[in-house]
């Protein structure tokens, strides 16, 4: 774990600078900045409903912003349209807070719909052997008939994640992985994260609320409140924060 | 819970500001809602016929709402031709006219309760299980995720279901014609004997084209504000559980009401030509 904590890398994967977006008279990201480098797993630390949800969003561009620079592997996304932005999209995993697992299709049919919506084609066998090797990945081969409602919260998190890590994604934006989830469960998620990590040499933005989970996740934590960051170090840095807010993540 | 709530809302509104009308402000919404809909309609249209065709998907919601629909039509066309015989018996035999009856039946049905009847019943199981499908996809995120993953969803689950209900209920509205008009068959039966060629040749003498016409082209656009209208309440479910449950009920119950405006202009323009 010491090793992955130490990434000096300066390629820039994302990057936000002043981004701003608005419901309305609902001021949710005020004033938005940082950097995302190459390999890195940023925790984004926040209280529910501060927006965390809405930032990552922004990202893939299921929202909007209203201002501000937003560049995803160095291309202005707020200019990309229709095959560059799914291309650019194709880049990008997106494990949702609720998982989003298809429920009229069985997991294999989950696993195989981003691969077959994709322009390239792959053969059949191929497609099955992507299939198998995901689904070894987060550990869960033997459910691959079974449907999204027979699977608990842990395992419908685990082939979601299984869904994004099938088209080999760059950057991966996880909202929330680990809640409503026990602390058993929560933790192996969070390892799955980390060897994710390793093993796919990702870049990846964790939000949560979770001090566990950022605990072992992060290289770097950024904290939001508010609609803008108010901190921003090393679990062990933020640890020792004056902050009030910053400390009642510790509590 | 939350209607209460709103409901409160309205009542101190009233209290503060005497002068502010809540019919105004009801219209309004419902204007805006209007609008919100003619753009929903307007996208089905550009994307229509944008690539991908998306055509297994629309032959799988065909199937959906088309043959899973058979028994439910064919039940209740059934019992609508034999009580419709049935109670028009009486009032017919006082005029000494029961051997009327196939012919008045017919056109009815064909004309106007076999429509209706089917579009309704269509509303109430096609349209609520769309607007649920789709409101608990929007939900639970489904319908992002299938955007990140470079499909078009608006396509992939709009386009395709709008299709399949435009295209199914009028094919679902002649079977249903055909099992009441059987039902009428049966139900003149039961007192009387009328054979069956005898039965479906009065039929046919009192049918004409502007009986059966115009009656099968409203079909499609029934089926079309079924699909639309679960598609467009569902897509626009508001968060949580409740969305769910709200957006498959407005779709009933305003795809039921559209049908019969839809039905009472087509007989506006229908009459324009007899
Ligand atoms: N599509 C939307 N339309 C209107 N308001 C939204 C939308 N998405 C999020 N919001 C609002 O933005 C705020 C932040 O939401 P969110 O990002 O989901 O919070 P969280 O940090 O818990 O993930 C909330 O007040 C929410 O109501
Ligand atoms: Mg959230």
């Amino acid at each position: 774990m010491e090793e992955t904590k130490n990434i000096n890398n300066t390629e820039i994967i994302v990057e936000m600078k002043n981004v701003k977006k608005s419901f309305q008279n609902n001021h949710v990201l005020k004033d938005i900045n940082f950097k995302l480098s190459k390999g890195e797993n940023l925790v984004v630390l926040g209280k529910s409903g501060t927006g965390k949800s809405v930032l990552i969003k922004c990202i893939v561009k299921l929202i909007e912003v209203d201002s501000g620079e937003l560049s995803v592997f160095n291309e202005d996304i707020l200019q990309l349209k229709d095959k560059a932005l799914n291309e650019t999209r194709s880049k990008i995993g997106f494990l949702f807070q609720s998982g989003a697992l298809y429920d009229s299709m069985t997991v294999r049919e989950n696993l195989e719909f981003p691969i077959k919506r994709q322009s390239k084609i792959l053969p059949e066998d191929e497609i099955e052997n992507l299939v198998k090797e995901v689904l070894a990945n987060v550990g869960l081969e033997d459910t691959i008939d079974k449907m999204p409602s027979e699977l608990s919260g842990g395992m419908r998190k685990r082939i979601s994640l299984a869904r994004t890590l099938i088209l080999k994604p760059e950057l991966i934006l996880y909202d929330e992985p680990t809640t409503g989830l026990d602390p058993i469960t929560s933790k192996e998620i969070s390892e799955l994260i980390l060897e994710v990590q390793k093993k796919y040499k990702t870049s990846s933005i964790i939000i949560t609320h979770d001090i566990k989970c950022a605990k072992i996740t992060a290289n770097r934590i950024m904290v939001i409140n508010d609609g803008c960051f108010i901190a921003e170090g090393t679990y062990d840095e933020l640890k020792e924060s004056e902050d009030e807010i910053v400390n009642s993540f510790f509590k | 819970m939350e209607k209460n709530s709103k409901r409160h809302e309205k009542r101190k509104n009233i209290s503060v500001k005497p002068n502010e009308n809540i019919f105004i402000k009801s219209l309004k919404d419902i204007f805006i809602e209007v609008a919100l809909l003619t753009k929903f309609a307007g996208q089905f249209f550009k994307e229509l016929f944008k690539p991908p065709s998306e055509f297994k998907e629309f032959l799988r919601q065909s199937y959906i709402t088309g043959f899973r629909s058979l028994a439910l039509v064919g039940i209740t066309g059934f019992i609508m031709g034999l009580v419709l015989t049935i109670q028009s018996r009486p009032t017919m035999a006082e005029f000494g006219a029961e051997s009327w009856i196939p012919g008045m039946v017919a056109v009815s049905i064909i004309r106007e309760i076999g429509p209706v009847i089917t579009a309704l019943i269509c509303a109430g199981k096609v349209g609520s299980g769309i607007g649920a499908e789709l409101g608990s996809m929007k939900v639970t995120e489904q319908i992002d995720a299938m955007e990140v993953s470079g499909t078009n969803p608006f396509k992939y689950l709009v386009v395709t279901r709008v299709m399949a209900t435009t295209l199914m209920i009028p094919v679902l509205v002649v079977f249903s014609d055909v099992i009441s008009l059987y039902g009428s068959y049966v139900g003149v039966n039961l007192t009387g004997k009328v054979s069956f060629p005898l039965f479906f040749a009065k039929v046919f003498e009192s049918l004409d084209f502007i009986d059966v016409i115009p009656a099968f082209i409203k079909c499609f656009f029934f089926g079309f504000i079924i699909g639309l209208i679960g598609c467009y309440k569902g897509y626009n479910a508001s968060k949580g559980t409740e969305g769910v449950g709200q957006a498959a009920n407005t779709a009933v119950v305003v795809a039921s009401l559209l049908v019969f405006v839809i039905d009472m202009i087509a007989v506006q323009i229908t009459s324009l030509f007899m």
